[in-house]
C-alpha cells in the first residue's frame, strides 16, 4: 500500500520540554490508523502537528518531516492553511460555529473562505449531511441554530464541516471521549465508512474503540513511538512488553 | 449562651439593614436625579422642542432641534472614527497580545480612558481648532472618539477574550486563514457583547459637554458644514442653563430629561444585548 501521510523523526518541543521525541510512522492512504496511550504521552500533539496547529502556539517547535503525498508540510514554501484544507480535523469536545445555523455550519469551510458556489451549496450541504447519517434528522430544520443539536449529533455535524471542503486526510482527536455509547457507536461506523475516501487518523483513550474501529495502531508512550503495526497485531500479540501491559489495562 | 445567640442576632439585623441602606444609597442620587428632571422638564417639554431651533434673547419658545441633529451627526462621526480604531485595535490585542508593545497598548489605553474629558477637548482644540482656524463639529467629533476608543477598545478585547479557542481552531482546521478567522469567527461569535461595550460608550460620549467645549462650540442656528461650529445638546443645556433667562433654563431643563431618556434606552437597549449571551 502506498503511504499517503508519513512522519519523519518527528521531534515536538514546547519551550525546553519534549513532549514528542523521534516519532517516524507511515499512514498507508483509505485506511484507520489509531493513536494511543496514557494520557500526557503526546498522542494529540503529534496529531495537531499533522495540521501545522502548533503554528499558534510561539512556544511550541516542530522539527522533521511530515510527508503528505511526499511533500514536506513545514516546508518553508508550504501555506499552512493550503496544507489545512488538505488535511482536516474533528476536535474533542464537538465545537460547531455557535452564531450559525446547522445549513451555514455545515458550509462555513466555504463561507468563511468567501468563495460560495452558491448554486452547489445545496448540494454540498445535502450530501455533505447525508454523508454523515445527519441528514434525516436534521433536513427540516437546517436553518436554526446548531447549537440545539445533541453532542452526538453535533459532533456529526462537525464531521460534515470537515468533509464538506474535501480534504484528503481527516485526524480525529478523541472524538467520542463527550459522547454517550449509543453516539459513539454511530461515529464509529461513520468512521468505517470514511476510509473509503479519506485517510483517517484517530486518537483515542478508548482501547476498544482503536480495536475495532483501526486498521493500523501505534502506541506512544512518554513522547516515544513504542510500536506500531496492523491493529489486530497490536491487540492480540504485541512485540514489545510496554504495549502488553498497557493493552492489558497493567498501567495508564 | 442566650445573651450570645442575642447578640449575635442583633449584630447580624443591624449589618442587614447598614448593607440595604447602603445599597438604597447607591439607587437614590438616580432617583432623585430622574424624579427632579422629569419634574422640571416635562412641563417644558413639546413638540417645539424637536423641531424648532432657539428663539433669540426675549422671544418665547423655540427648542434644540439643531442641538439634537447636532449630537446624533457628532456622535456618528466619533464612531466612524472610533468604532474601527476601537475594535480592530481589539483584535490585534487578542490576537497577538503577548508582546510588549501589546502591554504598552493596554496601558495607553487604560490611562486615555482616566484622562479627563476636558483635557481630551483641549488636545482636540490644539490639533485641529487651532491649525483650522476655527471651531467646528469635525473636531468636537474627534475630541468625543478619542474618548470613545479606549472604552470600545477595552470591552471589546474582555468580550474577545471569552470566545472559546476551539472556535478559533475549528475555523482554521477548515483551510480558513488566520485574518478571516478573526474577523468572520472570532469577532462575530463575540458581536452581541461588543454590541454592548458600543453601546455604552455612545452612552458616554453623548452626555460628554466638556470636550466639545472648545471644539464644537455651539451654534444657535443649523450648521450645515462640518468645518463650522454646531450645536449639540449638552452644550445648549450647558449654555441655557447659565443664562439669565427664565425660559431658556426651561428648555435647559427639557433638555436635561431628553439626555437622560436617551442614556437610559442606550443602556437598557446595551443590557438587552449582553443579557443575550446565555
Amino acid at each position: 500500500m502506498n503511504s499517503k501521510l508519513k512522519l519523519d523523526q518527528l521531534n515536538i518541543h514546547f519551550g525546553a520540554a519534549q513532549a514528542v521525541k523521534n516519532v517516524s510512522l507511515d499512514f498507508p492512504a483509505n485506511t484507520v490508523t489509531a493513536i494511543i496511550g496514557p494520557s500526557g504521552c503526546g498522542k494529540s500533539t503529534v496529531l495537531r502537528s499533522i495540521n501545522r496547529m502548533h503554528d499558534l502556539t510561539p512556544s511550541a517547535r516542530v522539527t522533521g518531516r511530515v510527508l503528505l503525498d511526499d511533500a514536506d508540510i513545514y516546508d518553508r514554501k508550504v501555506d499552512p492553511v493550503a496544507v489545512r484544507r488538505r488535511i482536516g480535523m474533528v476536535f474533542q469536545k464537538a465545537n460547531p460555529f455557535p452564531a450559525m445555523t446547522i445549513y451555514d455550519n455545515v458550509i462555513s469551510g466555504y463561507k468563511l473562505n468567501g468563495r460560495v458556489k452558491k448554486a452547489e451549496m445545496d448540494e454540498i450541504v445535502e450530501s455533505s449531511l447525508k454523508r454523515v447519517a445527519l441528514w434525516d434528522e436534521v433536513k427540516d430544520r437546517l436553518k436554526t441554530s446548531a447549537m440545539a443539536l445533541s453532542g452526538g449529533q453535533q459532533q456529526r455535524l462537525c464531521i460534515a464541516r470537515t468533509v464538506a471542503v474535501q480534504p484528503e486526510v481527516i485526524l480525529m482527536d478523541e472524538p467520542c471521549s463527550a459522547l454517550d455509547p449509543i453516539a459513539t457507536l454511530k461515529i464509529e461506523e461513520l468512521i468505517d465508512e470514511l476510509k473509503e475516501q479519506y485517510t483517517v487518523v484517530i486518537v483515542t483513550h478508548n482501547m476498544q474503540q482503536a480495536a475495532r474501529v483501526s486498521d493500523f495502531t501505534a502506541f506512544l508512550y512518554l513522547g516515544e513511538l513504542i510500536e506500531f503495526d496492523v491493529t489486530k497485531k497490536i491487540f492480540t500479540n504485541p512485540a514489545k512488553s510496554q504495549t502488553e501491559d498497557y493493552i492489558t489495562g497493567r498501567f495508564g | 449562651m442566650i445573651t450570645y445567640a442575642l447578640r449575635r442576632r442583633l449584630t447580624n439585623h443591624l449589618m442587614t439593614i447598614l448593607m440595604v441602606g447602603a445599597a438604597l444609597a447607591v439607587m437614590a442620587p438616580l432617583g432623585i436625579i430622574f424624579v427632579h428632571i422629569l419634574k422640571m422638564g416635562a412641563s417644558s417639554l413639546s413638540m417645539d422642542f424637536f423641531t424648532q431651533i432657539p428663539k433669540p434673547t426675549g422671544e418665547s419658545g423655540g427648542g434644540m432641534a439643531n442641538g439634537l441633529a447636532g449630537s446624533a451627526l457628532m456622535i456618528g462621526l466619533a464612531s466612524c472614527f472610533g468604532l474601527p480604531i476601537g475594535i480592530l485595535g481589539a483584535v490585534y490585542l487578542t490576537e497577538f497580545g503577548g508582546t510588549r508593545f501589546a502591554t504598552a497598548i493596554r496601558f495607553s489605553a487604560d490611562v486615555l480612558a482616566g484622562i479627563p474629558s476636558i483635557i481630551t477637548g483641549m488636545v482636540a482644540y490644539t490639533l485641529l481648532v487651532v491649525p483650522m482656524k476655527g471651531f467646528s463639529a469635525l473636531a468636537g467629533a474627534v475630541a468625543l472618539a478619542l474618548i470613545m476608543i479606549p472604552i470600545v477598545l477595552r470591552t471589546t478585547e474582555e468580550q474577545l477574550k471569552m470566545v472559546p479557542g476551539t472556535l478559533r481552531e475549528a475555523s482554521l482546521a477548515l483551510g480558513v486563514p488566520f485574518w478571516r478567522t478573526s474577523l468572520k469567527v472570532t469577532l462575530v461569535s463575540a458581536r452581541s457583547g461588543i454590541i454592548t461595550g458600543v453601546l455604552l460608550s455612545i452612552a458616554r460620549i453623548a452626555g460628554e459637554t466638556a470636550p466639545l467645549l472648545f471644539t464644537a462650540l455651539g451654534n444657535q442656528f443649523w450648521s450645515r458644514k462640518l468645518t463650522e461650529p454646531m450645536a449639540a445638546i449638552p452644550l445648549q443645556i450647558f449654555n441655557f442653563a447659565i443664562s439669565p433667562y427664565e425660559d431658556w433654563h426651561r428648555l435647559a431643563w427639557a433638555g436635561a430629561l431628553v439626555l437622560v431618556v436617551i442614556m437610559f434606552t442606550l443602556n437598557l437597549t446595551a443590557r438587552y444585548f449582553g443579557r443575550n449571551r446565555h
